[in-house]
C-alpha cells in the first residue's frame, strides 16, 4: 500500500512478521557469540577495558590463520611506538574466548624494551577468535582479533 | 628445572641497539584441566611469572596463564645503553625460581 507521497507504508501484518524474524535471528546470533565467548572471556574484557571503547587496529597479531596442532600455535604481538619515557606501549594482553582458560598472558614492556613486540607459542583448545588488547603510557587502548582455524585442540582438553 | 634455560642474545652489539633476546625454558605447563586415568585431576603446574631486567630494572615480564605451550617460549627486545648484566626469571606453580645472569657485551 503506498501513500499519497509514494513511501511505501508497512502493513502491521508484514512489521510483525519481520520484527519476528528479527528476534529470532538476534536469538540465534546471541547464541552463537556466547558458543564463541566463554563469559570467562567477556568478564576478562570487560575488566580489561573498564568500559572504555577501544581504538580497533593498530596492533600486529601475527598468528597463523589455521593450524592442526593447537598444542603449539605461535604467535607475536607487535604495536608500533616510539618507546620513550613519555610514549611507550605498557602492556599486551592476550585472551581467548574459547579455552578454558581466557586469560592466556600478560606482556609487560618499559621504555627499555625499545620495542613493543613479543613472539610465545600458545595453546588454542578450539577454532576461535584470538584477542589483543594493548594499553598505551597515555591510557589509549587497542584492540585486535585474529581467526585461528585449529584441526586438533590443545589445552589437554 | 631440571634443564637450564636456554637463551640467545645476538653478537656484536653496540650501544643504541634495539635487539631480540630469546628465551626457552623447560616445563610441562600442566593446564590443570586434564584428569589422570584414575578419573582424578592432575593439578595445575605452569610457570606463572617470567620477568628481564637490565641492571636491575624492568625490561619485560609476563604474566601467565595455562594458555602458554609447555616449554614456554618467549622473545622480546632490549634497548641496549651500555654492557652490564641481564637478569631472567622464571616462576612455576610449585615456587621453583629460576634465574640466570647473563653479562651483555657491548662493542
Amino acid at each position: 500500500m503506498d501513500d499519497d507521497f509514494g513511501i511505501k507504508v508497512i502493513q502491521r501484518r508484514d512489521f510483525v512478521l519481520g520484527a519476528g524474524a528479527a528476534a529470532m535471528l538476534a536469538a540465534l546470533l546471541g547464541e552463537a557469540r556466547a558458543l564463541a565467548r566463554s563469559a570467562e572471556f567477556e568478564a576478562a574484557l570487560a575488566e580489561l577495558l573498564k568500559g572504555a571503547t577501544p581504538r580497533t587496529g593498530g596492533i600486529d597479531m601475527d598468528l597463523p590463520a589455521s593450524i592442526d596442532n593447537g598444542d603449539y600455535v605461535p604467535v607475536a604481538l607487535g604495536v608500533d611506538s616510539p618507546m620513550t619515557g613519555e610514549d611507550y606501549v605498557k602492556a599486551i594482553h592476550l585472551l581467548s574466548p574459547a579455552n578454558p582458560r581466557a586469560r592466556v598472558a600478560t606482556f609487560r614492556f618499559t621504555p627499555l624494551s625499545g620495542k613493543a613486540r613479543v613472539t610465545s607459542v600458545m595453546r588454542l583448545a578450539k577454532t576461535q577468535e584470538v584477542v589483543a588488547v594493548a594499553e598505551l603510557s597515555d591510557g589509549t587502548l587497542l584492540m585486535g582479533t585474529h581467526s585461528v582455524d585449529v584441526k586438533v585442540g590443545g589445552c589437554g582438553t | 628445572m631440571k634443564k637450564r634455560p636456554r637463551i640467545k642474545i645476538p653478537e656484536g652489539v653496540k650501544p643504541g641497539d634495539v635487539i631480540e633476546i630469546k628465551t626457552l625454558a623447560t616445563h610441562i605447563m600442566e593446564t590443570g584441566n586434564r584428569k589422570d586415568a584414575a578419573g582424578n585431576k592432575i593439578p595445575r603446574d605452569i610457570i606463572h611469572t617470567f620477568t628481564a631486567t637490565f641492571e636491575g630494572r624492568e625490561v619485560f615480564s609476563a604474566a601467565i596463564g595455562s594458555g602458554i605451550a609447555a616449554n614456554p617460549y618467549f622473545a622480546f627486545f632490549l634497548k641496549v645503553s651500555g654492557p652490564g648484566t641481564l637478569e631472567l626469571t622464571w616462576i612455576d606453580d610449585e615456587g621453583e625460581t629460576t634465574v640466570e645472569k647473563v653479562p651483555l657485551v657491548v662493542a
